[in-house]
Formats: structure tokens, C-alpha cells, sequence
């Protein structure tokens, strides 16, 4: 296991990683998965892990939220998985993950009996559509946030109208429509390709 | 009737499409666990995905819920296990090999390249969303009235998490009082 993470992880938080028992990890991500309500968990990641504990450094923590972006699964698992291999190993992952994870899903199975039980009360049904429609409008917002980010130039549009376009409109599976345009995208970003030149301006 | 094998199935294969975040799965959710299972309907997971907002934590735990609802306490360890270990291990591999792919050229170009796209599923998954959460479905006479108050319910919340700094999770849950209120059955 020594060997592993000798060589998975990077060695310049060596030093770190013995300060981190899985414990103290376990619980510091347990406290995210139980607090941090409304979306947003970057941020209630990035004053656990940088600001309050200083695990992690900011250019750290960054690198990591880079490569939790680009692979599948979601930010806050990621990332809860990326810090705590960089700290503990993957027992520290295991254990980041099960904590930041844990009380939203004891949370969502409970609502899942609740809902089992009582959606068909007509105030419940009522309540439920205003909660549909506010999830809705969230869901927006945090699209224009991340686009107002993230796009840049004729290219990223070009790729974020053809996602759409494949899957509202010609239905095609997710999973074809990501593999196709992520291949197409990574192509026209190619390392010295003019777009990624334009990009990096 | 058991369903675990199969919501395992679907949920590992779900959990895999999650690039840039949950929405970008959801229309692929929605084929499988309502037009393909029938577990439950359009409504419905809407209604999951909407009541997972308000919970701390990933987003998508709303999967539990969606387990619970099919097949009981166990659904939900199945489908959680289903939907966080295949790319959590993914994760940790990946993880270890992309940072000692630091100098790699291509690394920025993925990075870059999956950006617009994983934002463009997003989107495709947000409509896909709404179609379902802005439309109540044939109440009959009344659902043009429905779908306005839910547009402007929708379009009230979008300019409120833009513009002020109130937790979204609060919003949503004032969102279900107004909601109690405005469809409420007379």
C-alpha cells in the first residue's frame, strides 16, 4: 500500500500526509456532506480544506477541482476522492467520500419513505410543484453562472449548441453525444491548434 | 419482483455520464427509470431531483430517494454503491495518473475541449428538466394557468440565486410554500 501511494501521490505533500490521520479526514468531510446546503459544495470545500485545516494549498486545491471537472462523477465526490488520496491514500479517499456523502443520503432515502407515504396528498403534490419549478429556475442560474466562467469564443458555443441540439432535439443517447463531441472538442483544442492559441489569450 | 440487478445496472451506467455535474445525466435518467423501467414517471423524478436541492451534500444523492421509492431500504445502498463506486474508483485511478500527466500537452486540450461540452449536456439536461417541471400534463382547461405561475415561480428563482446571496436551499423550500399555496386544490 506504501508503494502505491509513494507513487500516486504527489510527493511535495508528503509532509502533509502524515499530519492527516483518515479520522480527522473522515469527519472534516462528514461535516461538508452535512452542511453544505444549496449547491456550492466548492465552497464549503475549498474553507475546510485550504482555509480552516491548510491541508491543502490554493494552487493544490485547484489542480484538483481542474481534474475532478474533467472526469466523470461529481464535483464534490471528486474532489472529496482527489484531496483525500493526496492526503491519507485511498483509504483517506474511501474515507472522504463515505463522509461527504453519508448525510445527504440517509437525508434522500428518508424523504424517499416520506415521499412513498404522502405524495399523493394533494398539499404535498401542490408544495412538490413549487419546489419543481424553484429547482428549475436553480438549475438555470447555475448553468449562466458556470457558462459566464467557463465559454469562450465561437468554438465552446459552437460545442455547447451541438450537445443540445443532439440530445433535445434528435434524441441521440447521452453517452454517444459526449463521447462524439468530446472527441471532436479535445481534436479542435489540440495542443498548438489555433483554437486552443485563441483560448489561452 | 426484485429490481436491484437492474437499478444497479442503470445507475452504475448514469453515474458515468455525470461530466461536469448530475444535469448533464438527467435526460438519460429519465429514459431509463421512467420510459424504460417504469419505476416511476417524469413527474416524479422530477419532483426527487427538485426535494434533492434542498438536502446538504452532493446533489445527486436524490439517487437514494429514487432507490427507496423502487425497491426499499436496500434499493437505496444498491443504487448508491451503483452510482458512487464505478466512477469513484475511476476517480482515484484517473486522479493519480492525470496529475503525473502535468506537462502532458493534451491534458489542457481535454480539459478545454470537455468544458463547452459537459456545459452544453447541462443545458440539453436543464430542458429536458423543465419540460417536465414547467408543464403539469393535461389538467384539463387548466394548464396554461399552471404552467405560468410555475414559469414565473421558475424565472422569480433564477433572478434571486443570480442576483442576491440567500442559500438556493432556502429559496427552493419557500419555493414548495409558495407552490402549496398557488396549486393548491381549490
Amino acid at each position: 500500500m506504501s508503494d502505491a501511494t509513494a507513487s500516486g501521490a504527489a510527493p511535495q505533500i508528503a509532509a502533509a500526509a502524515q499530519k492527516v490521520s483518515v479520522k480527522d479526514l473522515f469527519v472534516a468531510f462528514l461535516i461538508i456532506g452535512a452542511t453544505s446546503f444549496g449547491g456550492g459544495a466548492v465552497a464549503y470545500l475549498r474553507s475546510t480544506l485550504v482555509a480552516k485545516t491548510k491541508w491543502l494549498d490554493d494552487k493544490s486545491f485547484l489542480e484538483l477541482f481542474s481534474i475532478s471537472q474533467s472526469l466523470p462523477g461529481l464535483n464534490t465526490t471528486n474532489m472529496a476522492i482527489l484531496a483525500g488520496d493526496r492526503l491519507c491514500g485511498w483509504i483517506g479517499a474511501l474515507a472522504a467520500v463515505v463522509g461527504v456523502i453519508l448525510p445527504g443520503a440517509i437525508l434522500m432515502t428518508v424523504a424517499g419513505v416520506l415521499y412513498g407515504m404522502h405524495h399523493e396528498r394533494p398539499l404535498v403534490d401542490a408544495a412538490l410543484k413549487g419546489v419543481a419549478a424553484g429547482a428549475t429556475g436553480l438549475i438555470f442560474a447555475t448553468f449562466f453562472q458556470l457558462a459566464g466562467k467557463t465559454m469562450r469564443g465561437w468554438w465552446d458555443l459552437l460545442f455547447l449548441a451541438a450537445a443540445v441540439l443532439l440530445v433535445n432535439r434528435l434524441h441521440v443517447s447521452v453517452l454517444y453525444a459526449l463521447i462524439a463531441l468530446g472527441i471532436a472538442a479535445t481534436i479542435i483544442y489540440r495542443p498548438g491548434g489555433a483554437a486552443e492559441r485563441s483560448r489561452a489569450q | 419482483m426484485n429490481q436491484i440487478p437492474s437499478l444497479i445496472a442503470v445507475f452504475a451506467y448514469i453515474s458515468l455520464l455525470t461530466v461536469g455535474g448530475g444535469m448533464a445525466a438527467y435526460p438519460e435518467m429519465q429514459t431509463l427509470t421512467v420510459h424504460v423501467h417504469n419505476w416511476l414517471t417524469d413527474a416524479q423524478l422530477v419532483h426527487f431531483y427538485s426535494i434533492g436541492q434542498m438536502a446538504p451534500g452532493p446533489n445527486m444523492n436524490m439517487v437514494a430517494a429514487v432507490g427507496e421509492f423502487v425497491a426499499g431500504p436496500l434499493g437505496a445502498l444498491a443504487v448508491l454503491l451503483a452510482f458512487y463506486a464505478p466512477t469513484g474508483l475511476l476517480t482515484l485511478g484517473v486522479g493519480r495518473l492525470w496529475t503525473r500527466l502535468a506537462n502532458w500537452p493534451w491534458r489542457d486540450s481535454i480539459q478545454h475541449g470537455l468544458a463547452p461540452v459537459a456545459l452544453g449536456l447541462m443545458l440539453a439536461g436543464a430542458i429536458t428538466f423543465g419540460k417536465t417541471s414547467l408543464d403539469f400534463g393535461k389538467v384539463a382547461g387548466e394548464l396554461v394557468q399552471f404552467n405560468i405561475i410555475a414559469a414565473v415561480i421558475a424565472a422569480a428563482m433564477l433572478a434571486l440565486v443570480l442576483r442576491t446571496k440567500i442559500n438556493p436551499a432556502l429559496l427552493i423550500l419557500a419555493c414548495g410554500i409558495v407552490g402549496a399555496i398557488a396549486f393548491r386544490s381549490p
